[in-house]
């Protein structure tokens, strides 16, 4: 299914709990919510978020507590709730960065959130009842560049970040005043690094080079994935007791976006306009497994002599096929879950700067993944 | 279209496709600011390593990228003095006209007729792969262009010499 809300490239979009409203940036200072009339079957829109100066450059909504966070390059972070009257009310986040916002992802608790910027930082923020506002704790060390990628174990305590300078880097984010529970060492924790909260640090190539664009832990965060500029897809695991890194090295374009569609299974998209499905095999190496977006080209039909004139007649040429075979014409800028079913994802959505949202239905998975040996 | 162009124009074609990989990305240095890194040069790890294609020493395509801008710097084939000439005056045409042209750079990098700048803007305003089709389909005019203007040049010099000689 294809859905075109408005004409301008969508920067990111995420769906509320029940997937009858979405948030989308049209790549302004605006977030702008949809919902979905099925007796119309259109959306429609329901309200605007306009608090930031500049540019949205994330959003996240939280599916249990019904928040909304964003963040933008005004360096602001705006957590967005609902009244009774049904109008999203900002509250101010206290980021103290001096660069723009790039990213931001609630905790899977919903008890705080994490934000990347320019500022060479990660904000992890929290709600802090006795004042009423948000506020943050910085982690500075020793992030020398752009955070470009976040996600969360699902443990609330480990945050994952990918930056500009080619390294992912593996964070403790424990916090006494929202954790209940006691800093925990998990099954990533490499004992030799000095920095403390560092959890564990790697580098994309041995030759350096490639920026991370994205990342995501599976769903019982024994598996990280990222993607980087060198259109390589690596995978750190860590199901056997120690991490084990696999690169792959594809022809693709690069991918910005990755999400894992089940235990050994992901999605990756970006440049190449069209999401793929790889997975991960027993030998923990990456495979390819197929194009998730198998729309053929579509028919030449012989490139009628009325059409030929037309087009010499408007564009001064003779041949005016330029669509890409894929669905999505442009970039791909973010995945996105829609439904799932037993810890495998039945369907996401992708967004890209042609400004289309696409639902995806990968309702063949397990007749995809069988052929080969897992 | 000679059997040497077609192969050249293909390299260059693959090289932008995988050049205009950029998307948006905020100033380290200034905030709320957002500025091509190519121009910039501000960090060395946001900056790619540059192509170079050429097709003999006169006509190559030079390609900067970095994380959200390239450069696309172009050398025009020109063998002599009247080919110099043209080529000056019609990439100077262009290029004072820089801002109608959206990609078109005001002034072009040393030792290269014209230059294309491209930021995620442009991307993100038009379809990638007509952006790359619009530089092939200038590289593929461009030499057509000067080689008729000379022609014409030419004929017309022709016509008012023997004009002129008629008096005689």
């Amino acid at each position: 299914m294809e859905y075109n809300l408005g004409d301008n490239p969508v920067t990111s979009h995420s769906w509320n709990a029940n997937r009858t409203q979405i948030a989308v940036i049209p790549n302004s200072n605006e977030v702008q919510i949809y919902k979905y009339e099925p007796n119309l079957s259109d959306w429609t829109l329901l309200d605007n978020l306009d608090q930031h100066g500049l540019l949205v450059t994330g959003i996240d909504w939280a599916p249990n507590t019904n928040r909304i966070v964003t963040c933008s390059a005004d360096r602001n972070a705006y957590v967005w709730t609902i009244d009774d009257k049904g109008k999203w009310k900002p509250t101010l986040v206290l980021l103290r960065i001096s660069r723009a916002a790039t990213c931001v992802k609630w905790s899977p608790n919903e008890k705080k959130f994490a934000v990347g910027s320019g500022a060479q930082l990660i904000s992890v923020c929290y709600f802090e009842v006795e004042n009423d506002w948000w506020v943050s704790k910085h982690i500075k060390k020793p992030i020398r560049s752009t955070v470009t990628a976040l996600d969360w174990h699902p443990n609330n305590m480990v945050l994952a970040t990918g930056t500009a300078d080619f390294r992912v880097r593996l964070f403790n984010v424990h916090m006494k005043e929202v954790d209940q529970c006691q800093k925990v060492k998990t099954e990533w924790d490499t004992d030799d690094t000095s920095v403390p909260n560092l959890v564990a640090e790697f580098t994309n190539s041995s030759r350096g080079g490639g920026w991370i664009h994205g990342l995501a832990f599976n769903k019982t965060g024994n598996r990280l994935c990222w993607v980087a500029h060198d259109s390589s897809i690596t995978i750190a695991d860590v199901s056997k007791g120690s991490i084990v890194v696999n690169k792959l090295k594809t022809n693709e374009l690069p991918f910005i976006s990755c999400i894992w569609v089940s235990d050994r299974a992901l999605v990756a998209a970006g440049h190449g306009c069209c999401p793929m499905l790889y997975c991960v095999d027993s030998n923990n190496k990456v495979q390819f497994v197929s194009k998730i977006d198998s729309s053929q080209k579509k028919e030449a039909a012989g490139l009628s002599a009325m059409k030929k004139f037309q087009s010499l007649d408007r564009q001064a040429r003779i041949n005016s096929d330029y669509e890409l075979d894929t669905k999505h014409q442009n970039t791909l800028t973010c995945l996105r879950v829609h439904t799932e079913s037993n810890d495998a994802v039945l369907k996401f959505t992708s967004s890209g700067l042609d400004g289309k949202i696409i639902l995806w239905e990968l309702n063949s998975l397990d007749k995809l993944l069988q052929g080969l040996k897992i | 279209m000679t059997t040497t162009l077609k192969p050249y124009l293909s390299v260059v074609k693959h090289s932008l496709d995988a050049a205009i990989c950029i998307s948006q990305f905020y100033s380290q240095v200034v905030e709320r600011h957002s500025k091509p890194e190519i121009e910039m040069q501000t960090n060395r790890e946001l900056i790619l390593t540059p192509m170079l294609i050429s097709r003999n020493e006169r006509e190559r395509v030079f390609i900067e990228s970095s994380i959200n801008s390239i450069r696309v710097s172009i050398a025009i084939k020109q063998c002599d003095e009247i080919e110099r000439l043209l080529c000056d005056k019609f990439t100077r045409f262009m290029m004072k006209r820089a801002e109608n042209f959206f990609i078109l750079r005001r002034k072009p990098i040393a030792g290269y007729d014209i230059t294309f700048l491209i930021t995620n803007m442009h991307v993100e305003q038009m379809y990638r792969n007509k952006l790359i089709d619009f530089i092939i389909r200038f590289m593929e005019e461009i030499d057509k262009e000067i080689s008729e203007m000379k022609l014409a040049i030419n004929a017309r010099a022709r016509i008012c010499s023997e004009e002129f000689l008629k008096h005689f």
